[in-house]
């Protein structure tokens, strides 16, 4: 039998990865992006599964909403990528280091 | 309870947007770029308008939306600031912006877009209107960072800005998703009925765990303030004049409400983690900026310092405390308008200069601005005739009676660290030894900013003009 709590495994494993893909990855910001996107399908499945298991519908809307502005976000990180791209000529990870933290 | 009444409560937020909207489709139909002037004014005076109007029409709580959205003083008081500073930064941008082709006029909209964000946000009385509120803030901040297109230093502080700011909103929306799992509802006022039975639920306690870590990220606090230096230094300077100001208001303000609306009844769970991000803010942001020469990174590691003491206020979790943590962050953004203004001055054959070198021996070229800025310095580093020692002040002393007296200890040992700093820059102006001049440009709109704020951090200790009861009031309502 599939629970509540199998659902949030799977969710935070997803989210896990996804933090873990962001630190980690050396290579390609758009990596970082999808990254960026399974942390917020992670938190979908959590939502979802909250919503079903309370048999309230609030998660679910709350979940359209995390949808469509994850769309927003994805939209306006390709752009501005673009942007860096065509002024660097690379989209390594490595290589976005103008400014030194 | 009909949708009149309620839209009758978003009215500020609905003109906004609507102007927003309006400017948007008829510039990109009509005259373009040309229109950017135009719009920069009028955004800028629609703005200070609905300050005007929020600050003295509205009264009582009023809630819409079944509890989503809620105005009251709190809410009003926020909004006034982020107004009134947003409005500000437009209008000095003005000069900076179109001798560098910079005015375009997506950038008045993107700002006032971002600004219906900030208003949103600190009337959040829900999960999901926070996370939108954020989001329509976070995504126009996004793109007025990378506003300078041709720029890598600029489209990489965008590039930055976002990766992080997205990671930080996926924390703060696994808390969410988390907080409403185990209380059933996002609202706050249904959150806070959860914790309401003595004990909380540990899965609860993880969903204020990612909620603080993500709004952390937003008012930049130690340990999530990577983002700061970068994107400060690599953003046209009248965007990082934006990002230190009034955002950092309604970040503040969210944080306030979140933790006081839904968790209010859970004070001691979350002190101690606000305490920790306040200390760490605090010692991080005096001790980092010894090393900057440039002088829009400094003021980052400046800004992560400040907002370690507003932290300080919310770390209190008392009613003192959310009033002093308002008036620190009244007088913050009033002094870092004044200084960007000064800032934004700097320039040499007509190209900008962030070097603080380039101030050597600046009081024997303009011995006014430099005595102004002297003032905004002293008032940043919080020594005692200038109103930011005062802002200090009540921070310390909320910390103090809120019974963390080790944090108030800490913080007067931090800025006693981060004086040094600020005070090098006088020192520079007024000791240094003489390098090539800076311009000697006066723009009247900067100057008359400059001035009107480094007037008010010596005039302001009188009587705060008025911000004290305004403030007392605020904290009231959300403190209850």
């Amino acid at each position: 039998m599939i629970g509540l709590e199998h659902y949030l495994t799977v969710a935070g494993t997803l989210f896990v990865i996804g933090i873990f893909g962001l630190f980690l990855n050396r290579k390609n910001v758009i990596i970082l992006l999808m990254s960026i996107e399974l942390m917020l399908l992670a938190v979908n499945i959590n939502l979802v599964a909250f919503s079903a298991f309370l048999g309230d519908l609030v998660g679910q809307v709350f979940t359209l909403f995390v949808l469509t502005v994850a769309a927003a976000e994805a939209a306006i990180g390709l752009a501005i990528l673009v942007c860096f791209f065509r002024n660097r000529g690379t989209i390594d990870v490595e290589d976005v280091n103008v400014m030194k933290g | 309870m009909t949708i009149g009444s309620d839209l009758n409560i978003i009215l500020p937020e609905i003109v906004l947007s609507v102007f927003a909207m309006v400017a948007l489709v008829g510039a990109a139909y009509g005259g373009k770029d040309k229109l950017g002037p135009l719009l920069v004014w009028a955004t800028s005076a629609l703005m200070a308008v609905l300050a005007i109007w929020i600050a003295t029409g509205g009264s009582g709580t009023n809630v819409a939306f079944n509890g989503m959205f809620i105005d009251d003083g709190f809410s009003r008081f926020a909004k006034v600031t982020i107004l009134l500073s947003a409005s500000a930064v437009l209008v000095m941008s003005q000069d900076y912006m179109a001798k560098r082709g910079l005015l375009r006029f997506e950038y008045p909209i993107l700002v006032a877009l971002a600004a219906v964000g900030m208003m949103m946000m600190v009337s959040a009385g829900d999960l999901i209107a926070l996370y939108m509120g954020l989001e329509l803030q976070s995504l126009a901040l996004y793109v007025v960072a990378a506003l300078r297109r041709d720029s890598v230093k600029s489209t990489e502080a965008g590039l930055k800005y976002f990766v992080l700011g997205a990671l930080s909103s996926g924390l703060l929306l696994y808390g969410a998703s988390l907080a409403y799992g185990y209380s059933g509802t996002t609202l706050f006022s249904g959150i806070v009925q959860t914790a309401e039975e003595g004990h909380v639920l540990l899965g609860l306690l993880f969903g204020i765990v990612f909620l603080i870590a993500g709004l952390a990220f937003k008012v930049s606090a130690v340990p999530f303030h990577m983002w700061t230096p970068d994107v400060y230094e690599g953003s046209p300077t009248p965007v990082t004049a934006f990002f230190a100001t009034a955002p950092k208001m309604a970040a503040m303000g969210l944080f306030a409400r979140l933790l006081f609306d839904a968790f209010g009844n859970a004070v001691a769970d979350w002190s101690q983690v606000i305490a920790l991000l306040s200390l760490l803010s605090m010692f991080l942001g005096a001790v980092a900026a010894i090393g900057q020469r440039n002088i829009k990174r400094l003021m980052a590691y400046s800004s992560i310092a400040h907002m370690g003491y507003a932290l300080m206020g919310l770390a209190a979790g008392t009613q003192l405390g959310v009033q002093a943590m308002l008036i620190y962050m009244a007088i913050y953004v009033t002094m870092n308008v004044g200084t960007f203004a000064f800032i934004l001055m700097m320039e040499r054959d007509g190209a900008p200069v962030v070097d603080i070198d380039a101030l050597n021996m600046y009081s024997k070229a303009e011995p006014g601005k430099a005595l102004a800025m002297l003032v905004l310095l002293f008032s940043l580093a919080g020594v005692p005739p200038m109103l930011g020692f005062f802002g200090k002040l009540y921070v310390l002393r909320a910390a103090y009676e809120g019974g963390l007296a080790w944090l108030a200890v800490a913080g007067v040992v931090a800025s006693v660290i981060g004086a040094f700093y600020y005070l090098r820059i006088v020192y520079y102006m007024y000791f240094g030894e003489e390098r090539e001049a800076l311009d000697r440009t006066n723009p009247p709109v900067l100057w008359g900013f400059l001035m009107v704020s480094a007037v008010i951090m010596v005039a302001g200790i009188i009587n705060m003009f008025g911000v004290e009861g305004a403030a007392v009031a605020a904290a009231e309502v959300l403190v209850n």
